[in-house]
């Protein structure tokens, strides 16, 4: 029973390829039909024009103000609003699809850490999500070269040159978090930056590497040495997260808006990878189950993959709430700018409440009780709500710093979604069909062949 | 019977049986009380004694015998009230959230710090009730009650009321959970009870259990619902009591990240308290078979966990304090570092951040002395940080010329003593009178995870 093997069949392969293929589809009509497309010649001229608009408008919220001088300029750099509108969605899906690969391996982690016994039977998948990892660090790498001088506003140059009418005090003094050891001298390289990207996911990366060798290793060898060894590396991999995911959400999510700043904002980031992360885990397990793999797991494994993602949404939300109601309360308005452009502008008022409603009030109601975590079929529903919820959430965190108020969504967003996470499984699946699909030699098996809540 | 992996180390040593369980602990309530008991009494009831006469000042004389001036109106008693407050997490963490996380090893400290954290929870209480001077208009002053005071009402938008709120229900819902713990303890005492007092007195606390099957059943399924009711309850206290601070816009309080780190806080001085008291109960009760080496081990581990998830969160602030070039925030952490409070702020960091560190070692953490000493320090770095947090925001505001320092008089010393005599007391109380574990829950893992007889 502890003897299987996943096949990634070519009936598989195929849907897979057809989705890529409709999501391809739908981000070509996407550009086809973004309006405003037919006169690029005019796109300029037009962009300054409403940008003129957007700052007069925006006096009525004082908050608002607050570097958008900045952001007017930025139109003259900019790329056209399509190129941005396609860059935006780039980004937030490359910071989107990271945070899964990354979580794959914080889960393992964790059951390690913790010494979980519930969890041995569907390791594998976590661990195969994290194979995605280089994918994401070189995908990430290589597209900041191509979107970063539209999504980030701290790369224009000009913002430092002392002096000048587009300097900003603000965002000279903290240059060094980008710009170090050229803080003297921007660059077109944030050398300080891309470093820090590049030794997170070289170094998550290496503890994956570490991680899963000691787990095919147990396969063959079984004994506890490897089981013990991994923990060590887990725990020594969590220190390196704490830090790094924090700073991860700092650099590549926060420093978008680049005037605003909350503490809260890696414990909020990670809250949103964490519980999507769980719920692809659990989609994929159910799935898996209900293609004839995975006989060992059961509806009290389930159960507590159910619990997890009840839970955590709950976490996220408690996250979400903290950081809004204090902002709320305090009312200071370098803070308040953000949830003001979220919720001033038609763009994205109704994601701030659908974020609410798919990541929060579904999951609590569909998972309350103990029946529906348990039915594989409650987690197939619940679990694509989450999946989809969070993946508006960074949305959400990303677009209206980039677009501003511009920012849409239509069929390019879903059509590159569907792009991302077509590869994303393609990866997922091939590399979990290279191991075998259960850690027969692990040395909580029996305690999770046992498990009964 | 349920499946227990070779890696799990025993929760329960020296080969007890279940008869062994009821005989170890109840023989400490039926016991006379020994000597050791009765000085540890004696100087819990005079410190509450000295404490007294603090309290009684302070009423009679008002809080001007405190060290507070205009510029620093808050300082020991808010910082006592969140530090014992932040203690009181522990119970409920142990009893709740590790039960829903199936942890067994919390099986035979939950009992006492349940108990802790009840005791916590009374002391804190003390200073939100005391710090208003006039203790018979407090209750119009805390709670919304109709009044003929013309227009006086509570303030629905302050945290203070919804600490009120808070910090009662949480009171109420651990003071229930761990008393229908205790129900099927007292009845194993009333039935062995062989004088009439104390077979009235615990039968009259058993509630007339009776051990049947659906007795059980419902206690079980009660334990659970509680369970669940007191998980978000414990979260949510320390979130409202950081709200007292971060909803303000003073710098150094104002700031995000406040609800976690808080509670991340509380739990790790809860632990650090849990463990001060569980290693001198261990020792004087002899329980070494039920708390053993590894679970204190597994609370070293909680310390380290929470003591690094409050460290990173005092980074964060202080980056972020920089990176917002907000320039009163930014001046408000370097004066904590170097202003004339820094001798806080250095003991808070030494205390929170690196002595927990220190369990990573194998060897300190597995070491009686060691970790006494460090649950020791934890909670002294504990009281600093909310020392650091309220007294140094305040004493520099934003008019140089009411710049202030704030010092201690004997009256706020002698309040804080008054809590200590409280703890201590009902503690010891609690310690002689009532099973100090759990001994129906730890019969229930004898076979799975305990050490056999050879």
């Amino acid at each position: 029973m502890t003897e299987e093997k996943y096949i990634f069949q070519a009936a598989t392969k195929k849907k897979l390829v057809i989705v890529g293929i409709v999501g391809i589809l739908l981000f070509v009509a996407g550009i086809v039909l973004f309006p405003g497309a037919e006169h690029h010649g005019e796109e300029h001229a037009l962009i300054s024009v409403e940008n003129t608009d957007l700052v007069a408008s925006s006096d009525e919220t004082p908050a608002a103000t607050e570097g958008h001088d900045a952001h007017a300029e930025e139109a003259h750099h900019g790329s056209s609003t399509l190129v941005k509108n396609i860059y935006s969605n780039l980004w937030v899906n490359n910071v989107y699809f990271a945070g899964l690969a990354i979580i794959g391996l914080f889960f393992i982690a964790i059951q390690y850490a913790a010494q979980a016994g519930w969890s041995a039977g569907i390791k594998r998948v976590p661990l195969a999500m994290a194979t995605w990892l280089p994918i994401a660090g070189v995908l990430m790498l290589v597209s900041w070269f191509v979107v970063g001088h539209d999504v980030f506003h701290w790369t224009h140059l000009d913002l430092f040159k002392e002096g000048s009418d587009t300097f900003d005090k603000i965002i000279n003094a903290k240059k060094g978090m980008w710009y170090w050891p050229l803080t003297d001298n921007p660059s077109a390289i944030p050398v300080f930056f891309i470093g820090r990207m590049v030794l997170f996911f070289g170094v998550w990366y290496l503890f994956f590497v570490w991680i899963k060798k000691q787990m095919l290793a147990e396969d063959l060898n079984g004994g506890v040495v490897h089981w013990k060894k991994a923990r060590t590396l887990s725990a020594v991999f969590l220190v390196f997260f704490g830090y790094s995911s924090s700073i991860a959400a700092w650099d590549w999510v926060m420093s978008i808006d680049t005037h605003w700043f909350s503490t809260m904002f890696g414990w909020y980031v990670f809250a949103s990878w964490w519980v999507t992360g769980l719920s692809v885990i659990a989609l994929i397990v159910v799935m898996l189950k209900e293609a004839g793999y995975m006989k060992i797991v059961n509806s009290n494994h389930i159960h507590d993959l159910g619990k997890f993602i009840f839970g955590f949404s709950i976490f996220w939300t408690y996250i979400w709430f903290s950081q809004f109601m204090l902002i709320y309360y305090a009312n200071i308005p370098e803070e308040t700018v953000y949830f003001i452009e979220r919720l001033s502008s038609s763009n994205y008022v109704w994601i701030f409440f659908l974020n609410l409603i798919l990541n929060f009030l579904l999951p609590f109601l569909l998972l309350m009780t103990r029946d529906a975590k348990r039915h594989m079929s409650m987690i197939k529903v619940v679990t694509p709500i989450i999946i989809v919820g969070h993946w508006f959430d960074f949305y959400l965190m990303v677009t209206p710093g980039v677009m501003q108020n511009k920012g849409g969504f239509g069929l390019m967003e879903i059509g590159m979604f569907l792009i991302f996470a077509v590869v994303f499984l393609f990866v997922t699946l091939s590399n979990l069909a290279k191991v075998p699909l259960i850690a027969k030699n692990h040395p909580m098996l029996e305690e999770s062949l046992d498990h009964h809540i | 019977m349920q499946a227990t992996s070779s890696l799990r180390e025993s929760l329960v040593t020296g080969g007890k049986t279940v008869h062994d369980v009821t005989q170890d602990i109840c023989s400490r309530v039926e016991d006379k009380p020994n000597k050791t008991w009765l000085g540890a009494m004696t100087l819990s009831l005079i410190t509450l004694g000295i404490g007294a006469y603090a309290v009684f000042m302070l009423l009679w004389d008002g809080i001007g015998v405190w060290g507070l001036n205009k510029t620093v109106g808050w300082a020991w008693d808010i910082t006592n009230f969140v530090w014992w407050v932040g203690i009181g997490h522990a119970g409920t963490l142990i009893s709740a959230i590790l039960l829903l996380f199936r942890q067994k090893w919390r099986m035979s400290i939950n009992r006492a710090a349940e108990a802790m954290t009840i005791f916590a929870v009374i002391c804190a209480l003390m200073f939100p009730a005391l710090h208003m001077g006039r203790l018979w208009l407090g209750f119009y002053w805390a709670l919304p009650l109709p009044n003929t005071f013309g227009s006086l009402w509570v303030n629905f938008n302050s945290p203070l009321l919804w600490d009120v709120f808070a910090i009662s229900t949480y009171f109420s819902v651990s003071l229930v959970f761990w008393y229908i713990g205790l129900i099927p303890d007292f009845a194993t005492i009333r039935d062995r009870a062989t004088n009439k007092v104390s077979k009235a007195v615990y039968g009259a606390l058993s509630f007339g259990w009776d051990g049947a099957a659906k007795t059980w059943m419902r206690y079980e399924s009660v334990a659970l619902i509680l369970a669940g009711l007191a998980t978000p309850l414990v979260l949510s206290v320390h979130t409202i009591v950081s709200f007292d601070f971060a909803t303000s816009v003073i710098p150094g309080w104002h700031t995000t990240i406040f609800p976690p780190y808080f509670v991340a806080g509380a739990i790790f001085s809860g632990f650090a308290m849990v463990l001060t008291l569980m290693i001198v109960t261990r020792k004087v009760y002899k329980l070494e078979d039920y708390i053993t080496i590894y679970h204190i081990e597994l609370m070293n581990i909680v310390i380290t966990i929470t003591g690094s998830i409050v460290g990173i969160a005092y980074i964060t602030e202080f980056y972020m304090a920089w990176y917002s070039q907000v320039p009163a925030e930014g001046y408000a952490f370097l004066n904590r570092m170097a202003g004339p409070y820094s001798w806080a702020y250095w003991s808070m960091m030494t205390c929170n951040v690196i002595s927990p560190q220190l369990f990573w070692i194998k060897k300190i953490r597995t070491s009686i002395a060691a970790t006494f000493i460090i649950s020791i320090i934890v909670n002294i770095g504990m009281w600093f940080e909310r020392f650091v947090i309220i007294v140094t925001s305040l004493h520099r505001d934003y008019l140089p010329s009411s710049w202030a320092y704030f010092s201690a008089t004997r009256y706020d010393v002698g309040v804080y003593l008054f809590t200590f005599g409280i703890f201590f007391t009902l503690f010891f109380l609690f310690a002689k009178f009532f099973p100090v574990i759990n001994m129906a829950e730890v019969k229930s893992i004898i076979k799975t995870s305990s050490e056999k007889k050879d």
